[in-house]
């Protein structure tokens, strides 16, 4: 079931093309990794789903059917470029918000004293938001972003000024909405975040979906056959027991240890390299080596270059 | 709609709420009553010094005849030269030496005043105007007329205007409460439309700096955020106002009941009105003669000739006409700037109809019937500051009608003009922006 699909959208600028027919579909609760280098057209793409501007071809469909005004109240947006009025209290404002997403003051409140113990900031309710940190303030906005539990949350950038033990308290946090059921849009430069988190990616370049597909295929697609051994003994042995089916691309240290990446050329498989090398050394470890999302991303977007 | 409603009370309520506007509101009356009262007191402000100006008249015409008044007293040393008084005028007591030349009669210029600091310019006119009246009654004499029938030939003419209606009435009017009810209103819409203005676009460049702008249009259109800012502002504007009439009137019927207890049981309109009079007559006021109490009657009866309901009503209207479409560009500069400091690029096109509508307006107070006053209060971009000038001495219905129309036409166009540009600039950080991308971001399509 997808949750949304979005259809050959296009949209131009006065001189520049920001989306030329891109396509995305969504599966129900999961974590969607919208990922590409800055200025490709993400946020472009997420302010059409928010329907904050509107697409000039194409059509975004949510449960099935065309994007309505009202669906914005099941939407939870969390922009990269994303602060509060300073002047207002925290809690003021947080219900400011909340009711604009169409939830009642009465349900709000309920809501929010949930989430401001739930994140220990019960004593910013009355202060305003210019006397907080910027991480406070972050923890405010992530509140307001999901307190009206909507279907679809979509987070640009959303780590972005957290500490570390912050960040990873709204990783979880993140996972236990998709827990809960809901359906996350996630935009981010942080790729060891996408491994980490995502279900689904998609990659945009210069306007265009180059690549898209569920994060572990993609993975898979993406490797070389490339095998990682650690070992005691001597590398020179070692490398002589192997033929022409086998090319060593590096010779390195691990711990203490000899190890090196063997690239399984064609015609073998791991159990023929391996009934070549016990012979000769004795192995410590022996693992695939999977191309990680970064390497992924430099690759496939130089390769769009070319 | 419900949205719309929420923005607007935020707007309405964090605006009020300030200590300033608390301060404002509650000094606003004092400083409009100080702004009418502070001049003429400080002109009836007089020096206390004594200034003995000695006379070395060789005319002989003014001797003895200078008229003193309690600061100035005049003194005739006799037949002493101007180079005698130069030698000893640092020892003496005189203020200045006042030299008059032979040549008066028919030489004005032959009088010269030294002092060793510059005469203030209250004893330069004093010298001066008992100098002439000493003159004309010499040069009349010397024509054979008497001084008795000179003064019956001395008279003051004063007018009183009267107004025939269409329904057969008379009504007394006044040309001088006319011009300060058309002044006042007049200057309060362009101040009014400068001050709310300038703050909706504040608020705007507040929202934009904050970067709270993006998290709000995911919830609520970017025109409904502009219009429920504007109209916020609006309902403060009007608070404010009614507050400061609510506010001024007690002043003033506190000071009445405190301090002219035999006015007490006038109706309202004639205190606001005779207060506004006794204002600017202050100092007159202690030295009221026969006259002034004819024409202090005159201006009671003619102020109820003006209809207070009618100027009000209209004022409310082109408040909120001219505010709402000077609101909406006033909107749409502060989306296309980052900070206040390049508003000023934009702001240009908004001051000059704004200024230009006050300089009409000075000159439709003299003529509020002049084909440049009457266009001027059909052009939607000045009519709020002209119209108001001309209402309270009457305009008739179907220019009333035409201007206001024009305004609401207008004012719906500017909105809509605005909308476009802002529902752009708000996303838009870190461009110059100039009037051609301003006109690339009102052919967007949305």
């Amino acid at each position: 079931m997808k949750l949304l699909e979005a259809q050959n959208i296009e949209k131009k600028f006065i001189n520049h093309l920001a989306l030329d027919n891109v396509s995305i579909s969504i599966p129900e609760n999961s974590i969607y990794g919208l990922l590409g280098p800055n200025g490709a057209g993400k946020t472009t793409l997420i302010r059409i789903i928010n329907r904050i501007t509107a697409p000039d071809k194409g059509e975004v469909y949510l449960n099935g059917r065309p994007l309505q005004p009202e669906d914005v109240n099941i939407i939870g947006y969390l922009p990269e470029e994303r602060g509060l009025y300073k002047k207002m209290k925290v809690g003021e404002q947080a219900l400011y918000l909340a009711q604009l997403k169409g939830i009642s003051r009465r349900n709000a409140l309920k809501k929010l004293k949930y989430w401001f113990e739930k994140f220990e900031i019960q004593a910013w309710w009355d202060r305003k938001v210019e006397e907080l940190s910027k991480g406070m303030a972050q923890k405010v906005q992530f509140i307001t972003t999901i307190l009206h539990e909507p279907q679809l949350l979509i987070f640009d950038e959303p780590f972005s000024g957290f500490d570390p033990i912050n960040a990873n308290m709204l990783k979880q946090e993140i996972l236990e909405l998709k827990k809960k059921g809901a359906t996350i849009i996630f935009s981010t430069h942080n790729m060891g975040s996408v491994e980490e988190l995502c279900d689904h990616i998609t990659l945009i370049n210069q306007s265009r979906n180059i690549l898209e597909g569920k994060i572990d295929d993609i993975r898979k697609k993406y490797k070389s056959n490339i095998y990682e051994i650690s070992f005691n003994g001597n590398t020179e042995k070692l490398e002589s027991s192997l033929n022409k089916h086998y090319e060593v691309t590096e010779r390195k240290q691990v711990n203490g240890h000899n190890a090196i990446k063997v690239k399984l050329l064609h015609e073998t498989n791991e159990n023929e390299l391996l009934s070549l090398i016990i012979p000769a050394v004795e192995i410590i470890s022996f693992n695939e080596v999977i191309p990680g999302m970064n390497d992924i991303f430099i690759k496939v977007v130089n390769e769009h270059k070319n | 709609m419900n949205k719309i409603k929420l923005i607007i009370s935020r707007e309405y309520l964090t605006r009020v709420k300030k200590k300033s506007f608390i301060v404002m509101t509650i000094l606003g009356p004092v400083l409009f009553a100080a702004m009418m009262i502070v001049p003429t007191w400080l002109a009836s402000i007089k020096d206390t010094d004594v200034k003995k100006i000695a006379v070395v008249d060789s005319s002989g015409i003014f001797i003895n005849k200078l008229t003193d008044t309690e600061y100035i007293k005049f003194e005739y040393p006799g037949n002493i030269s101007v180079k005698k008084l130069r030698k000893t005028f640092h020892e003496s007591d005189y203020y200045a030496v006042l030299q008059i030349f032979p040549s008066i009669t028919y030489e004005p210029s032959a009088v010269h005043l030294y002092s060793k600091k510059q005469p203030g310019f209250s004893i330069k006119s004093h010298i001066a105007s008992s100098m002439e009246k000493e003159l004309k009654n010499m040069k009349l004499r010397s024509h054979g007329i008497d001084e008795e029938v000179l003064r019956s030939i001395k008279s003051d003419v004063s007018i009183r205007t009267i107004q025939w209606t269409e329904d057969g009435e008379e009504k007394e009017s006044s040309t001088e409460i006319a011009m300060i009810v058309g002044y006042a209103s007049g200057f309060l819409i362009y101040f009014f439309i400068f001050l709310f203005g300038a703050q909706v676009m504040r608020g705007v460049i507040e929202e934009k700096t904050s970067r709270i702008v993006e998290i709000i249009v995911s919830s609520v259109r970017p025109f409904q955020l502009m219009m429920g800012k504007i109209i916020g502002i609006a309902l403060v504007g009007l608070t404010q106002f009614l507050l400061w009439i609510a506010l001024t009137f007690i002043i003033i019927t506190g000071v009445k009941t405190v301090f002219f207890p035999e006015l007490g049981t006038k109706n309202a309109q004639e205190v606001v009105v005779q207060d506004l009079f006794e204002q600017q007559n202050i100092a007159a006021a202690e030295t009221i003669q026969p006259q002034d109490i004819d024409k202090f009657t005159s201006i009671l009866n003619s102020a109820k000739s003006i209809n207070f309901g009618v100027i009000f009503g209209s004022f409310i209207f082109y408040f909120l006409g001219g505010y709402l479409l000077y609101g909406s560009l006033f909107a749409a500069i502060g989306s296309a700037v980052d900070n206040e400091t390049d508003t000023q690029q934009f702001m240009l096109p908004i001051t000059i109809p704004l200024i230009l509508g006050i300089f009409v307006m000075m000159n439709a107070v003299q003529t509020p019937d002049s084909p440049i006053a009457f266009w001027f209060s059909m052009i939607p971009l000045t009519s709020p500051i002209v119209m108001m000038v001309r209402i309270p001495f009457g305009v008739p219905d179907w220019q009333i009608a035409l201007s206001m129309g024009l305004l609401v036409i207008t004012f719906i166009g500017s909105t809509w003009l605005a909308g476009k540009i802002y529902r752009t600039g708000i996303l838009m950080y870190g461009k110059k922006v100039n009037y051609r991308e301003l006109w690339k971001w009102i052919r967007y399509k949305f």
